[in-house]
């Protein structure tokens, strides 16, 4: 209602409302009962000369329902906001409501994720109802980029194995999770030319043992010390502190081959992850942490065997 | 009231007469009646035994049955939180929602059968307004006493018997209703937890509403409303009139037999005094529960409970008259003065054949369904945020959830496999072997990952799942599901 600008459309639904229901009462007043000629039994309707319509009356309890009604919704708009812009006595809104059954369901299942939370997340990994949560709201909320087997697709990272962007370490992958990262390589087209750029894919092949162009590779090593090795290292083995991919082993968030490559130097990558703190809460991104976290060391929580068919 | 001679010559003006009001003379006149109360007559006889022992089948089944154990868990139970429904043997998932269709097919089916055959045999004797009002009813009579002696008391002053018997009744009504409160909930929330909890008084919110709204329901429809549901409520009840025809048995007063009715002595020859075998002594309007006079001919307050049958037979008995002057008769046999097997042959006549024909297709078909109904389901979806991974070897890789749903209460070993009807070399589908323990009554996602090698092929390309399930007992032959699904080559 707030959205009006003038308070007359306010007014006039509230008088609309109040009007209808005064009339209701009116209609039940005038309707009970009424004069006829002389035979209470018809209804003094003739039709056709001599046919008489017969009285049949209702059960009087109906029309006690009808003034039922009209208290309800007398006490109806009194309780609730629905007459204009009165918000009602008991000052209930659909946020407010909202809320509470936020609050409810946190009663309800915050004694499960305390008991959880006081858990570190080597040992909830190996915990079965935790992880049987985990997977749950990993599959509602991760799933659209990591795949629901978490191996992650191109430009979404793989969790199953033990190459990290940001490190591995429990309290790593919480804090990812938590906060959301923000992965950006620059676009080194400019800096390099379009020979440069050659040059650096074949020496950044050369570190994880690729198919590639000797010369062109030792001509890449001196460009990649200069405009790479900040980030990914002289050694080219990344960084987790910025999130620097490892070059030399045979992970690759976006691709190995010359083509991609290319293009990754030339035009720069971002990747956004999402924070989650908001969304799901601490208590609820542990349990994924801990689930995620098992789901790279099968070994630990003997999660993992991996069966294939005929 | 008849028609106009008017209407004959229909395109002749219609002289309009205009007659002043009569204003001396009007009368007020009230569109809404006060429900007459009605006191019926206790009756006994072979149609109220029918009828008390219906009651005590229906309720049996209604009070009893939460209390029987099934495999360790309640027999029937509805439970609404967890969507699955228990029935004996069998547990229902909202997938299974189409047996609720088939049963609601098969009663209305059920209630044309009999309502074509014999009337409102439903309303006379199972539907649960009867029922409870027959046990309510009871209840009033070995309080009060009888119609006669409730009468009395309802004429007289609120003194201290009339308040002790007024509270004893309303008492023994409420307990009742209670319960029956109590065993409707029951059929929802385990019914020994709730006595439990009924106990250290600890019902839940929704659990406390429809113990005391069912209760109120019973004892409002079944102590106060009574024969205003069937007359005022009720769709069923009118629309079952629509079913009659000329041979459905409906319950008749014998006109031709009793007019004219007479009081006389038991002596007398009626037919001397020139009077038929009707006594005129209102037992059957004392006894109708609906306080309809059923020498009126049929009515659409009539339920057919056939207590006017009773009462008349006891009677006729005590004239020395031939039983039978209230029966179920039909029109068609009341015009001819059919005997009872003429009657019967037109039992099933093509109304009757056409109910019975698709009531028996479609309560096999069901059952047939039911009997078939596999224990284990499964979905495929293909993830739709990664299409297709490139493995470095040039095998391509999907990835799908399987929501697999085990229907039975034992677990289940499942077995994957995956092949491809369009040629696809190197199938090879891998999983969590542990996601393939289903464990009872479970719903599961299972994320599986399929790998091929493409061979220059590209695009979506059919795929099956063939998911086969064992249970515990070794004998069984392995259940086979197959699902068609999609595999993506970029």
């Amino acid at each position: 209602m707030s959205d009006f600008t003038s308070p007359f459309w306010s007014l006039f639904v509230a008088g609309v409302t109040l009007v209808s229901i005064v009339a209701c009462a009116l209609l039940l007043v005038s309707m009970s009962r009424r004069r006829v000629s002389s035979d209470p039994e018809k209804t003094s309707h003739t039709w056709d000369g001599d046919l008489d319509e017969y009285n049949n009356p209702l059960p009087r309890w109906w029309i006690w329902l009808f003034w039922i009604t009209i208290v309800f919704s007398i006490a109806y708009l009194t309780l609730y906001p629905g007459l204009g812009t009165y918000r009602g006595a008991w000052g209930w809104t659909s946020t407010g409501q909202y809320r509470s059954e936020v609050a409810d369901a946190e009663r309800r299942y915050g004694p499960i994720y305390a008991r959880f939370a006081k858990m570190d997340l080597v040992e909830l990994a190996r915990d079965p109802q935790a992880r049987a949560v985990g997977q749950k709201l990993f599959l509602n909320y991760c799933t659209q980029c990591h795949a629901s087997d978490a191996r992650g697709a191109k430009g979404f990272p793989n969790l199953t194995d033990d190459d990290w962007l940001y490190g591995g370490e429990p309290a790593m992958i919480e804090t990812t999770i938590l906060g959301g990262r923000n992965g950006m390589m620059p676009p080194m087209g400019p800096a390099l030319g379009e020979a440069g750029v050659r040059d650096a894919v074949n020496f950044v092949r050369s570190l994880s043992g690729l198919a590639h162009d000797a010369p062109a590779a030792a001509r890449g090593k001196v460009l990649f010390a200069t405009y790479c090795a900040a980030c990914h290292g002289p050694e080219g083995k990344g960084s987790t502190v910025v999130g620097a991919p490892n070059l030399t082993d045979s992970v690759w968030l976006y691709g190995s081959s010359e083509a991609t490559l290319t293009e990754t130097i030339t035009k720069g990558r971002t990747n956004h992850m999402p924070a989650h703190k908001e969304l799901l809460g601490e208590a609820r991104v542990h349990v994924v942490a801990a689930y995620v976290y098992g789901l790279s060391h099968p070994q630990a929580t003997g999660v993992l065997r991996v069966k294939s068919t005929p | 009231m008849s028609a106009s001679p008017e209407r004959a010559g229909a395109s002749r003006p219609v002289p309009i007469r205009v007659v002043p009001a009569p204003a001396a003379e009007s009368v007020e006149q009230s569109l809404y009646e006060v429900r007459r109360k009605i006191y019926p007559r206790a009756v006994h006889g072979s149609f109220a035994r029918s009828r008390w022992g219906l009651v005590f089948a229906t309720q049996l089944v209604f009070y009893g049955a939460p209390w029987l154990a099934w495999n360790g868990r309640q027999a029937v139970l509805f439970d609404l939180a967890a969507r699955k429904f228990y029935v004996l043997g069998l547990v229902f998932w909202p997938q299974d929602f189409v047996y609720l269709t088939a049963l609601l097919v098969v009663s209305a089916l059920s209630l044309f059968l009999f309502t074509a055959v014999a009337g409102r045999l439903w309303c006379g004797y199972a539907c649960p307004q009867t029922v409870y009002t027959e046990i309510f009813m009871w209840v009033e009579r070995a309080i009060e006493g009888d119609r006669p002696a409730r009468m009395r008391l309802d004429a007289q002053a609120l003194g201290p018997r009339k308040a002790w018997l007024k509270a004893a009744k309303h008492g023994a009504w409420i307990a009742i209703a209670l319960w029956t409160g109590f065993t409707f909930v029951g059929y929802f929330t385990p019914i020994r937890e709730l006595v439990r909890s009924a106990g250290e008084l600890a019902f839940g919110p929704w659990e406390t509403f429809w113990v005391f709204f069912y209760g109120f329901a019973t004892y409002g429809n079944a102590g106060w409303m009574r024969e205003q549901v069937c007359k005022y409520m009720c769709p069923y009840a009118r629309f079952q009139s629509a079913m009659f025809d000329r041979d459905t048995l409906v319950i008749t007063y014998d006109r031709a037999r009793g007019e004219p009715r007479g009081s006389r002595s038991r002596k007398a020859d009626p037919r001397e005094q020139g009077l038929g075998d009707c006594v005129d002594c209102s037992i059957c309007v004392q006894v109708c529960p609906t306080g309809i006079d059923i020498r009126e001919g049929l009515q659409y307050e009539c339920i057919g409970c056939a207590a006017c049958i009773d009462g008349c037979d006891q009677v006729m008995e005590k004239m020395g008259y031939p039983r039978g002057l209230i029966r179920y008769s039909t029109e068609n046999a009341m015009e001819g003065a059919w005997d009872a097997r003429r009657i019967a042959r037109r039992v099933p006549r093509p109304r009757v054949l056409v109910y019975a024909a698709i009531l028996c297709a479609v309560a096999l078909a069901a059952s047939l369904s039911m009997g078939t109904r596999a224990p284990l389901r499964m979905d495929v979806m293909r993830d739709r945020g990664a299409l297709a991974r490139e493995l470095g070897d040039d095998r391509i890789e999907n990835v799908y959830r399987l929501q697999v749903m085990n229907a039975r209460e034992e677990p289940l070993t499942l077995g994957l496999a995956v092949r491809s009807s369009a040629g696809l070399e190197h199938l090879e589908i891998l999983v969590e072997a542990q996601a393939l323990e289903l464990e009872p009554l479970a719903a599961r996602v299972i994320p599986v990952r399929v790998r091929a090698e493409p061979e220059h092929r590209h695009g979506s390309l059919p795929i099956e799942f063939v998911v086969t399930a064992r249970g515990a007992g070794r004998g069984e032959a392995p259940l086979t599901l197959v699902e068609k699904s999609r595999f993506l080559i970029p």
